[in-house]
Formats: C-alpha cells, structure tokens, sequence
C-alpha cells in the first residue's frame, strides 16, 4: 500500500520470489544446524555486559558490530547479493537504500542466517558478529537468531495469542526465561513505546490492535528475547504517517541497547532515522557512509542519480 | 428513448438493453433450477427418513439389543444398541489410530517434506489412496489380518479398514490447513531463536487446530457411515460388545442386515436405525462447521 512519503512500490523481484519458494526444503545453505553440534553462544550472551557506550540504563547491554565480508547469497542458481563488504557499527543505525531487487532483503535476511530457510536458497562469505562468523559450522542457527532479532515488513502477531503472550512468545519459545516474565514483558512493552497503550488489556488478543500497534508489538516481541541487533525489513512500509512516525522514534530510542539495520524504500526515512546510509544496486554495495554525506555528497554518481530521484 | 430531447441521451449509453436482460433472466433461472434440481433429492432423502425412520423411534429402540427373533410377525426384535455402540467404539478406536497418524504426516510434508522428492511420492500415494474404494479397505483388511491370522471377525479389524481409509482424509485436509498458516508466523517465530519443532507445536499447530478439527471430523463421520470395510472385518452380531476383540456390531451393518430382511418390522427398524446415523453423522458435521467458524484463517 502507498502512503504518504512511502517511497517506490514495494514489489520487488527478490519478495516474489521468496514467496514462490516459500514451502520448500530449507537449511541447504552453508553450515546448516544439526543437532549435534554444540551451541555456540554469542559473547554477549555468555559474558556480564560492559556498560553501554552511550549512557544507557543500568540493565542495557551495549549492540553489537556486524561485518559482512564477501557476502554472497543465492537463490537457486541466481545471485541476489554478489560479494558484498559491509559493516554495520555497535549502537547505530544503519540504513539500508536502493532500488526494488537490489537484494536489500536478501543481505539483512542473511544476517540472521533466515534466508538460508527459504528451498533452494544458500548464502557464501563470511558474517561476522562481533569476530564470530555465524556460518561457522559449529554455530547454532537457533543462538544467532536469538541474538539478531528481526522486525518483518508486515506485522504479525501470533493470532492465536494475546498481547502478552506474544512478547513472552520469544522467552517461552526458546527456553531462555530469565527472572520474572511479567518484568521482561513489561519492560520490552515500555521499550517499544506500546505499555501506555495495552497495559489494561494484555489479555486481549495482540491481532486485534492497529497496524502500528502491532508492529510495534512485534518490536516488543524481538526486543523480550534482548537481542544485540534487530534488523528491519521496511518495517513501516504497511504503516500510515503517524505510526511511522513513532516506529522511527523507538528506532532512535533502541539504539542505545541495539544496534540497527533496517532496509527501506523511503529515503526520508533513511535520512531521519540512520546514522550511516549503504546504497545498493544489483546485488553490489555501491556507496556507504554517514547518512548526511550520502544525501549531500555522494561519492558516486549512481549514488546521487538514486537519492535525487532519478532512477529506482 | 429521445422523447426528452438531447437531455436524455447521455443516460440512454447506459441502458440495459431488452436482449441483455432477457440473457440475463434465462441464466439465472438455469442456475436456480439447477440448484433446486440438486436440493430434491436431498430434501426427500431427509423426509423419508423422518417419515419412516420416526416411527421406530423408541426408548427400548435405543436401549435393547436385536433378538434376532424375526421369523413371526408377532416377536419382539428389539432395538439397535448394540449397532450404535459397537458403531461409536469402532469409530473411536479408528480415529485414535488415524488422526495422529494423519496429522504427523501433514506436519512432516508441510514443514519438513515440502517439494522434495519423497515429499511428493507421499503427496500422490495418499491421493490414490483416497481414491480407493472403501470395499478394497475392508477386503485388505480380510485379508491380511482375518484370513492372514487365520482367526474371525473383531472389532479392532473394522477400526483398522475404517482407520485406513480416514488417514488420506485426515492427512490431506490437515495439509491443507497447515499451509495456510501464514510463513510470516513460522519467519517471525524462528527470527526470535525458537528451535523448529517448537514454532511447530507452539505457533503452527495452534493456528491450525480449529480447522485441522473441521477435517478431522469430516474424515470421522465419513468413516462413520460406512458399511462395506465393516462387513467382512468387524463382522454383525446381536450383542452389545466393549471388547473389540469379539464380533461387534455397528449401525451400517445393521441397516444393510435389516434391510434385506422380508420382516416388514425390521425393514421398519432399518429406517430407525438410518436415521440415527444420519443424526450423528450430522451432529459431527455440526460441530465441525462451529469449530472451522473459530478458525484464524479465514
């Protein structure tokens, strides 16, 4: 759906094709989990958190950096990213621009190791989580997704559950309960900016909220599990002005506990909310730099045709 | 069309013409008198039924066995509980082998199966299955476990040929309903580190179970009016029988036993006994449509 300042239509070659191959064979990508390998926890899962570079609260564990060497995903024989070198720096935010098919999804789908779940899909090279390579072999998938946590385009709650439910979904489902759940729901509920509004009805089901709450519930729900990163796939793109508006501001607010990469179609919205911009094209990294510099000043021409409107 | 002057012909472009609505009055009354052709049956199947299945009704029809005295006009032939008994047992027993068994395989070729190769050797296998007459079930049945063990009819042989020919039913409408369990659910469920196996039974499942139900029950009740599997399986008898290691009777079988029978009474008991299975059959498909209204996915 379009909405005001939305950016291009959001009908990209990589999303219809995901959902083409949507029921087949998953784990056929590198270093796929088996159950025998041992559980590799990342570090900040392990070790007492140092404090927050930022001045956060107490209870905040600082994000954690990401480094994308020689990424190259596939689905089937096709190659959505071709060799890409990127990093993502602790506690910012990371925009990711370009236009439809650029495999802007594709990359951030690799960094949780999910798009390795679509058949036939398999990703090369290297994703580095603080030193750790989450395609190392004796990686456990299950702990890297407990770690990046993901925000999708469409919102969705678990239909079956209700409000609370849903934000205690992620400590219930992964067995990581830690101290009182109530506290852990609540306290990711405040953090997504949605308490104020569904504290006298978690009880109520999380389906029957607005579009924004519910996205906003989903953030609650990625953020109860305390991931170090949280990768969003255009997570306003089904959203109006207003809710937009408040995701971008809990983006803002997240990053102090979190570091961010969030793909979208709206430039404003990557000029608002980023602290760096990467700009993709066919499957390359063309440019990435300070958000400023790459809406004033971009290093390459494609960069500045792509930012001024003049193709994508 | 022009007797109000050039005013009105803007609105005569959007005119239905007299040949448009005669085509239109012709299809709509083919439609309708088609489905009206369809209903007649079914409406004088359920007005013979209660006609004529009415008046046997009875409280010691329900709460007695058949004597098997039918020779004289005069005899008491008792009712039908043992049929519906033995019915509601071998229908149980069937299902509780069936549904689980069903619902593990859907859940294996929609989340683990998926297109591969064997995935679709199953997927067609149990649509031949489905195919299959439920006669063949009951002879297969006879065969392997009547004749094969060279012992006689029970209960749990008709469970096992009723069984058989619910797993497809089961597995394919569980298959179905698991594959309109958004994947978004199953992405956003692994994205937060949930091992596969819980985002199974923890998200997919409960989405699923309402209409999962629907297809169960359907697959029961269809079993539930079966005769041919019955026949040469669980065998006919007059007694009301829990073990279901003994000949047990069931209510398809004794209509089918009644009906042949020149004792105008028991023809009577045949028609009481038809529509008490078209009751429970129909109480099933009932509550079947309730549970498939609290389905989550439309």
């Amino acid at each position: 759906m379009m909405i005001e300042g939305s950016g291009p239509e959001v009908t990209d070659r990589e999303r219809d094709s995901r959902s083409e191959v949507g029921d087949r064979p998953a784990e056929t990508a590198g270093g796929a989990s088996q159950s025998g390998t041992p559980r590799i926890t990342p570090p900040s899962l392990s070790q007492p958190s140092p404090p927050t570079p930022n001045g956060g609260g107490a209870e905040q564990t600082p994000g954690l950096s990401i480094a994308l060497e020689q990424l190259r995903a596939f689905y089937g024989p096709a190659e959505a990213v071709r060799g890409l070198d990127l990093e993502f720096h602790a506690n910012q935010v990371t925009a990711i621009i370009g236009p439809s098919g650029c495999g802007k999804s594709t990359m951030i789908r690799c960094i949780n190791r999910m798009h390795e779940e679509i058949p036939g899909a398999r990703a090369e090279g290297r994703v580095m989580l603080e030193g750790l390579d989450v395609y190392d072999p004796s990686v456990d998938v299950v702990a890297v997704r407990r770690a990046i946590g993901m925000v999708f385009q469409k919102p969705n709650p678990f239909p079956t559950m209700s409000i609370f439910d849903n934000v205690a979904a992620g400590p219930r489902l992964t067995s990581s309960r830690r101290g009182d759940l109530r506290e852990t729901v609540e306290s990711a509920l405040r953090s997504a900016g949605l308490w104020e509004e569904v504290a006298d009805r978690l009880d109520e089901p999380g389906a029957g909220l607005s579009g924004g709450q519910q996205q906003r519930l989903c953030i609650a729900r990625s953020l109860a599990v305390d991931p170090d990163v949280i990768l969003m796939d255009e997570p306003c793109s089904a959203l109006d002005p207003i809710a937009t508006l408040k995701i971008e501001e809990l983006i803002d607010q997240l990053k102090r506990r979190v570091t961010i990469v969030i793909v979208t179609h709206n430039m404003q919205q990557a000029a608002r909310v980023a602290d760096r911009t990467a700009f993709m094209l066919d499957g390359r990294l063309v440019e990435v730099g300070p958000t400023q510099e790459i809406f004033t000043t971009p290093h390459d021409p494609r960069t500045e045709e792509y930012v001024t409107g003049k193709f994508g | 069309m022009s007797a109000h002057g050039s005013s009105a012909q803007p609105l005569a472009r959007f005119a239905v013409s007299p040949a448009r609505r005669r085509r239109d009055l012709f299809a709509r009354t083919a439609i309708l008198s088609a489905t009206v052709l369809a209903l007649i049956p079914l409406v004088l199947i359920v007005y013979y039924l209660l006609r004529k299945g009415l008046g046997s009704w009875s409280t010691s029809f329900f709460t007695t066995d058949p004597t098997g005295n039918t020779f004289f006009k005069n005899s008491n032939i008792g009712g039908i509980k043992s049929a519906i008994l033995g019915t509601l047992e071998i229908v149980a027993l069937a299902s509780a082998m069936a549904i689980p068994i069903g619902i593990c395989v859907a859940i294996w070729l929609v989340e683990y199966g998926r297109n591969s190769r064997f995935a679709h050797t199953v997927r067609f296998a149990v649509d031949v299955l489905t195919g299959v007459p439920s006669i063949v079930f009951g002879l297969f049945i006879y065969i392997a476990l009547v004749v094969g063990t060279g012992s006689t009819y029970a209960g749990y042989k008709g469970s096992c040929a009723l069984a058989l020919l619910m797993l497809p039913v089961v597995i394919r409408s569980a298959e179905v309903i698991l594959l309109l369990v958004p994947s978004g659910l199953r992405e956003s469920a692994l994205a937060l580190g949930a091992p596969r196996w819980r985002v199974i039974f923890s998200i997919v499942l409960p989405t699923a179970l309402p209409g999962m139900l629907t297809g169960v029950l359907l697959a029961v009740a269809r079993a539930g009016g079966e005769t041919a599997p019955l026949l040469f399986t669980a065998g006919a008898t007059l007694r009301t029988n829990f073990n279901l290691d003994q000949f047990t009777n069931s209510l398809p079988v004794q209509i089918y036993s009644d009906v042949t029978s020149p004792t105008t009474s028991v023809e009577h008991r045949a028609w009481g006994a038809a529509l008490t299975l078209v009751s429970i059959i129909l109480l099933l498909n009932v509550i079947a449509r309730l549970a498939s209204r609290r389905s989550r996915l439309g």
